[in-house]
């Protein structure tokens, strides 16, 4: 599945990084402690988080992730976004909490 | 090949900047990605760390055939109990700097676990060294 079918399946709305919307997505990891995400996921996975600093697309860029996505209406930095485009590195975002987007996703990645 | 970075303490805006070069020079050199992996998880926290902690530091990437070497000293607090450190979960990070994501005292426990060697020194008051290896063939 590619960040652009998840995004239209799970209704996300789309930040900045659009160029990276053809990305092949392997997994998925929820966290919102950047060395657990730096340790633990892998590249192709989707990260969810409500942490919306820069260093989120730092990490994403240096693990090689799809896409990133912000829970709970949370709305990524100036600074976060310009590097997304940068990385050309999808940010997504969602009205719902990790739980639940978590979920959606996992059930969506293994049907 | 040698690569150097100064990295300034404080400075978030720039964190990972050094491991992003050191992982672009080593995809250049064709250098396995199962490899690359683990440098950038190692070189990143080492990087954060001195960010986080230090006022400045220095990083040094030597890159030849059969190994990744990096060498990462600061001016800093540096750390009274170093066993203490490795102790996952344990940190002295600050309030704001643990709000970001950070400090989750993950950093030291995932560095020991990519490299192949890794021997960390400090001295309290003046600073931090650390120093890890990742083997290439």
């Amino acid at each position: 599945m590619t960040v652009k079918e998840m995004a239209q399946t799970l209704e996300l709305k789309i930040f900045a990084g659009e160029e990276g919307l053809e990305k092949e997505i392997d997994g998925g990891y929820t966290s919102d402690l950047l060395s657990d995400v730096m340790g633990y996921a892998d590249a192709g996975y989707v990260w969810v988080t409500l942490q919306t600093h820069k260093n989120v697309m730092a990490i994403a860029s240096l693990k090689e992730l799809a896409a990133v996505v912000l829970v709970k209406g949370f709305e990524p930095d100036e600074d976060t976004m310009e590097l997304a485009r940068q990385e050309q590195i999808p940010i997504l975002g969602t009205t719902e909490q990790a739980f639940e987007i978590s979920g959606r996703l996992y059930q969506l990645l293994h049907p | 090949m040698d690569l150097t970075f100064q990295i300034q303490g404080g400075d978030f805006t720039s964190a990972g900047a050094a491991s992003s070069q050191v992982r672009r020079t080593l995809k250049e050199l064709g250098v396995d990605a199962s490899v690359i992996k683990r440098v950038v998880v190692a070189l990143y926290e080492a990087e954060v760390n001195i960010v986080a902690h230090a006022y400045k530091g220095e990083i040094m990437a030597q890159i030849s055939p059969e190994r990744v070497f990096l060498k990462l000293t600061d001016e800093g607090p540096g750390i009274p109990d170093i066993e203490k450190a490795m102790t996952p979960g344990y940190s002295t990070a600050s309030q704001e700097v643990r709000e970001m994501g950070f400090g989750a005292g993950m950093g030291l426990p995932n560095i020991s676990r990519n490299a192949d060697v890794f021997n960390i020194h400090s001295v309290p008051d003046r600073g931090t060294t650390v120093e890890i290896t990742i083997q290439i063939s």
